[in-house]
């Protein structure tokens, strides 16, 4: 397994309350699964996915779960184009 | 140490502890019943004048935001409508705040508010663009910043809109509480303010609804200046009731008494929001009537004791749109006034095209916000996300389109025409509300009075109108 260095920005997974200890009143398909956090943070510890760990946020507050991402980042985009918006205002439809 | 039960019941059974001692309001004192309460005392309470809340607002970036004119969309709604109709429309830049929406302004006098009260940090509970104000805020305020936000569904798959939220947020520097589906937020909220001892930075207090009636004076003094009358209609991008609350108090601050408050939202109809297979099936993340609805009727199912936004008190018409009509809306906004901007303002905008046409030429109408845009809520990524999730995208006539199934887009700009939702429909739904918390045969006559001031109307009416 890789070892993940100390003070590598790494996100974290946690059950914050399992199926049974959720809110009453959820609809049907909410109700089967658990409630569950991530949070970002540098590791405190080296550590390797999928061991329970400490992170130290970047406002310095600790929270502990299970490794899941190393260098958790952004992909969301603007999206493959939609033909249907391109003429939308142009004289190809005056 | 002794160790606190941290189980759903346990934390939430503290709430009310834990709300006292993070917000610096004693709500107690202006509760009256289980149903009315001071509305104007706890308004004033905050010890805020408007000249302050200008003053905080503008020293971290927020306010005095330009308004523009679209004459070009304002022709192409005269060329389809009835001669001599076909308003002017006007649009308020809010995007022009620091982060990117009219939110940093209920989120500067929070933040302002927890740095004056001694708190070393602020934490908020929310699906978006009010997370990146507060985050935005408390940067600038020095204080440590807790987003706790509603992210993914059970697959891990998150809304690209919320996506590009949450990272507003971590790039302000704040600590990002990602969680799965469900109304449980609150609870997670409540749970990291007691271990933080922060502010809650919550989006209904009257610090925060304060923040937005900035925003309705500015509007009504830069309409004012510019054509030398008070703007006819204010349109509103409705889902909490905050900006409703907040603009429609400041317009009456600055004398706009007779201007036309009109909430719209997208008509999401049929999807359920604490459904985790729903979750991912909407492109909208705020402004729908999934918030607008139940908020509108019963204001109180939120995270403090009583809501400073209180939308029925103001509202004077609701229009609901569809999902289609607004991207299309937003792609015109693009190509015709030359100006890309996100999802929320464009709800409103999409509603001030169906009132520009039934107004006369000499009125103006004001769609009083506009949003960022970019990656995730792009109305571009909104529409592909939709299409990989099954929903079929098409151009066509928008009323034929089934939320969570089709978003069809107009054809053309007489297709945008809305729909009126009734409003007195809502008054007696909120008043159906209010029997729960007190039968209908113990209200008292300032209950009474408390309602009908709470849904615009006069006792007589709710009188005519006790919930059976
Ligand atoms: C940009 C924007 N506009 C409008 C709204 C709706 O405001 P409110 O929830 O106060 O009704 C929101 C948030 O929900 C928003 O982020």
């Amino acid at each position: 397994m890789n070892k993940v260095p100390k003070g590598t920005w790494v996100e974290i997974e946690w059950v914050v309350l399992k199926p049974e200890e959720r809110a009453k009143a959820l609809p049907e398909d909410t109700k089967k699964v658990p409630y569950v956090m991530r949070v970002s943070g540098f590791l405190t510890e080296d550590a390797e996915i999928g061991q329970m760990v400490s992170i130290r946020t970047i406002i310095g507050r600790i929270h502990s779960g299970k490794l899941t991402t190393v260098n958790p980042s952004y992909s969301h985009s603007f999206g493959k184009v939609v033909p249907e918006l391109l003429t939308i205002g142009t004289e190809a439809e005056k | 140490m002794t160790q606190k039960d941290m189980s759903y019941s346990a934390v939430m059974a503290r709430k009310n502890e834990i709300m006292k001692s993070s917000m610096g309001i004693d709500y107690g004192d202006f509760i009256e019943s289980p149903i009315a309460f001071d509305y104007e005392k706890m308004m004033a309470e905050t010890g805020y004048t408007m000249e302050d809340i200008y003053r905080i607002q503008h020293e971290t970036k927020v306010g005095n935001t330009p308004l523009y004119e679209l004459r070009n969309l304002t022709e192409m709604v005269r060329k389809t409508c009835a001669p001599g109709k076909g308003a002017r429309i006007l649009v308020k830049d809010e995007a022009a705040n620091a982060s990117g929406s009219f939110k940093a302004r209920r989120a500067a006098v929070s933040a302002y508010t927890a740095l004056r009260l001694g708190y070393k940090g602020v934490v908020a509970a929310t699906s978006g663009n009010y997370g990146a104000g507060v985050a935005s805020q408390a940067a600038q305020r020095g204080l440590k910043c807790i987003v706790v936000q509603e992210v993914y569904d059970s697959r891990g798959v998150g809304q690209p809109e919320i996506i590009e939220k949450g990272r507003a947020c971590e790039a302000y520097g704040a600590e990002v509480i990602k969680l799965t589906v469900g109304p449980e937020l609150f609870y997670m909220q409540l749970r990291t303010l007691e271990e933080t001892g922060f502010f809650n930075a919550s989006l209904y207090t009257p610090f925060a609804i304060r923040g937005v009636e900035s925003l309705g004076a500015e509007i009504g003094e830069q309409v004012r200046s510019r054509y030398g009358q008070a703007p006819d209609a204010v349109v509103i991008t409705h889902a909490g009731g905050g900006n409703l609350t907040g603009t429609a108090r400041g317009l009456l601050y600055v004398g706009c008494e007779s201007t036309r408050i009109v909430a719209c939202s997208v008509d999401l109809s049929g999807l359920h929001m604490a459904s985790d297979h729903d979750f991912n099936r909407k492109s909208f993340t705020t402004g729908h009537t999934g918030f607008g609805v139940p908020f509108a009727v019963w204001p109180d199912r939120v995270d403090v004791p009583r809501n400073a936004a209180r939308s029925l008190r103001y509202m004077d018409e609701y229009q609901l749109v569809t999902q289609g009509e607004v991207f299309y809306i937003t792609e015109l906004l693009t190509k015709v006034e030359g100006l890309e901007r996100g999802p929320a303002g464009n709800i409103s905008l999409t509603a001030a095209v169906t009132l520009a046409r039934q107004m006369d030429k000499d009125q103006i109408v004001v769609v009083q916000e506009t949003e960022y845009t970019g990656a995730g809520k792009h109305h571009n990524s909104q529409l592909s996300f939709a299409r990989e999730n099954g929903i079929e995208v098409r151009r066509g006539d928008p009323r034929e389109s089934i939320p969570g199934k089709s978003i069809i887009i107009p054809e053309h700009l007489d297709q945008v025409l809305g729909r009126v939702q009734d409003i007195d429909r809502l008054r007696r739904e909120y008043l159906a509300n209010a029997a729960k918390q007190l039968p209908v045969t113990q209200w008292t006559e300032n209950d009474i009075n408390f309602l009908a001031a709470d849904v615009k109307k006069d006792p007589a009416w709710v009188r005519a109108n006790l919930p059976a």
